[in-house]
């Protein structure tokens, strides 16, 4: 039988385990990672995750010397599992944004790409509100691309898609007429494959954040583990494990800092 | 605490989710009722060409998900050429149509094999005397075969109307912003859960009582001779 007691001494052990839970010395990190934003996130055949976050995240854990467990997560619910404490940390190609910034707080960028519009081969010649008008757009939802698009391109309907990877599905199936995506992802995982046979980029890259890069969110006020993610993002730039690792993906440079 | 702002300012977004998911509901449930019941006839049917054919469709229907049915109509046709290149292809274009011909194949399955079950429920001796009176088959069936079945079908199908409603939710999965997509934006634009998901709660739940008291209502008027008649022998009792 429960006595009283032993459920009192339970609830009070329990507390002081949670309390000592409240201060961590991040030795464990639990990250949010996404698997649908190929080459920087993506699930092998083999059913493991894979991809430049991954291993910036695991690049980052071997720094700190901490035990780190990957959780994916849809994009979706990204932020609000991170403030629920479903994962400390979001490494997830997650662009810095005002927005976001009242949410969560960032770490310095870890890449930094342009974002790009993608269709038809010669359907259209420039990327302008006018040429793109009554064509379907389709981008991912709740996201600075979505909102460029909803802003710049009222005369457009848009086609609001949960996953990157549904952008060039749709593209390729035809329910839209023009992707707006990832410079890299478009490239990588669309243009350069079977799928992507006759589509090209339509007109400049652009650039979204006004140059503030791709960063890992924390839970606002977790600054001892932003300033422990900094350390080690600088650690892996000054050491050249960084640009091993982007080798391995990218034949240019992602870095945030190439235009100094 | 609860933001009440949140709920305010993102109302017109659920009010139009609430459109697209009622609009879905009613299209794809008269579909489903519509083509259930030649195929619950055929389904009854001693002849295995016509009985077979629908058992298996019911069986291959009722065995898989409906979300894997809605994909494979979604983003499965899309990459057929010879559908792509087909006359077709502007209805499988919209997210819309694919919605609906998934969730129709899908509640006609489930409603044929209700409808079937109440045809085989019938009383043997209503159709011995109705077959004594000389009827044809056709009348038969106008007549005594199927006013009885879609009575005693009426609970069970109230079921399936519910669990469709609940069913709607899956097509937020291909574009279609139905309540709980906007419950998933209003949870990713605010980082809001309880008024998110709490506002479509009450939502569904106010959906879901409306229709069961709307089969509440077809019960009482139908199902008549089944309640019990208990007004007579207490006004007895009370002279």
């Amino acid at each position: 039988m429960f006595s009283l007691r032993s459920v009192v001494f339970a609830i009070c052990t329990l507390a002081a385990v949670s309390a000592t839970a409240q201060a961590p010395d991040w030795k464990k990190i639990r990250i949010g990672v996404e698997g649908n934003y190929p080459p920087f996130s993506q699930i092998t055949p083999d059913g493991k995750l894979s991809g430049f976050d991954i291993d910036i995240a695991n690049g980052i854990c071997a720094q700190l010397k901490a035990e780190c467990t990957l959780i994916q997560q849809e994009w979706d619910g990204m932020i609000p599992a991170l403030n629920v404490r479903k994962f400390d940390a979001i490494v997830a190609s997650m662009t810095i944004s005002e927005e976001r910034k009242k949410a969560v707080d960032f770490s310095d960028p870890y890449y930094d790409v342009p974002s790009r519009w993608i269709a038809k081969a010669g359907a259209f010649k420039e990327a302008t509100p006018d040429s793109f008008k009554g064509k379907k757009i389709a981008v991912i939802r709740n996201s600075p691309r979505a909102k460029f698009v909803a802003d710049n391109f009222k005369g457009s309907e848009t086609l609001l898609v949960n996953k990157e990877t549904d952008v060039y599905l749709e593209l390729a199936a035809g329910r839209a007429d023009i992707g707006f995506g990832s410079s890299v992802v478009s490239g990588e995982a669309f243009l350069k494959k079977p799928e992507g046979k006759g589509f090209a980029q339509v007109g400049p890259a652009v650039n979204l954040g006004g140059g503030a890069g791709v960063g890992i969110a924390v839970r606002k006020g977790d600054d001892a583990l932003r300033q422990k993610i900094n350390g080690a993002l600088k650690a892996m730039m000054a050491d050249g494990s960084y640009k091993k690792l982007a080798t391995k993906y990218f034949d240019f440079d992602v870095s945030p800092n190439r235009a100094q | 605490m609860i933001d009440w702002s949140v709920i305010a300012t993102s109302l017109p977004d659920f009010l139009a989710g609430l459109k697209v998911t009622l609009l879905l509901l009613v299209i794809s449930l008269s579909t489903g009722l519509l083509l259930s019941v030649p195929l619950a006839v055929a389904r009854v049917s001693s002849n295995p060409l016509l009985s077979k054919p629908v058992w298996l469709y019911t069986y291959v229907i009722r065995g898989t998900p409906l979300l894997v049915q809605l994909f494979i109509i979604y983003y499965g046709f899309a990459q057929i050429d010879l559908i792509r290149n087909s006359s077709a292809w502007p209805l499988f274009r919209e997210a819309w149509f694919c919605a609906w011909l998934a969730f129709s194949i899908n509640t006609t399955a489930y409603t044929t094999e209700i409808i079937a079950g109440a045809l085989r429920a019938t009383p043997a001796g209503e159709v011995e005397a109705a077959k004594s009176l000389g009827m044809t088959t056709f009348d038969l069936y106008r007549r005594i075969l199927l006013p009885g079945a879609f009575r005693r079908a009426l609970p069970q199908y109230s079921n399936e109307a519910v669990g469709m409603m609940h069913a709607t939710a899956i097509a937020s999965t291909v574009t279609l912003v139905d309540l709980t997509r906007v419950a998933r934006d209003v949870y990713a634009n605010h980082l809001a859960t309880v008024e998110a998901f709490g506002t479509v709660a009450v939502f569904y739940f106010v959906l879901t009582f409306s229709l069961i008291g709307l089969f509440r209502l077809a019960e009482r008027h139908w199902l008549k001779h089944l309640r019990a008649q208990v007004a007579a022998p207490s006004t007895l009792v009370a002279k």
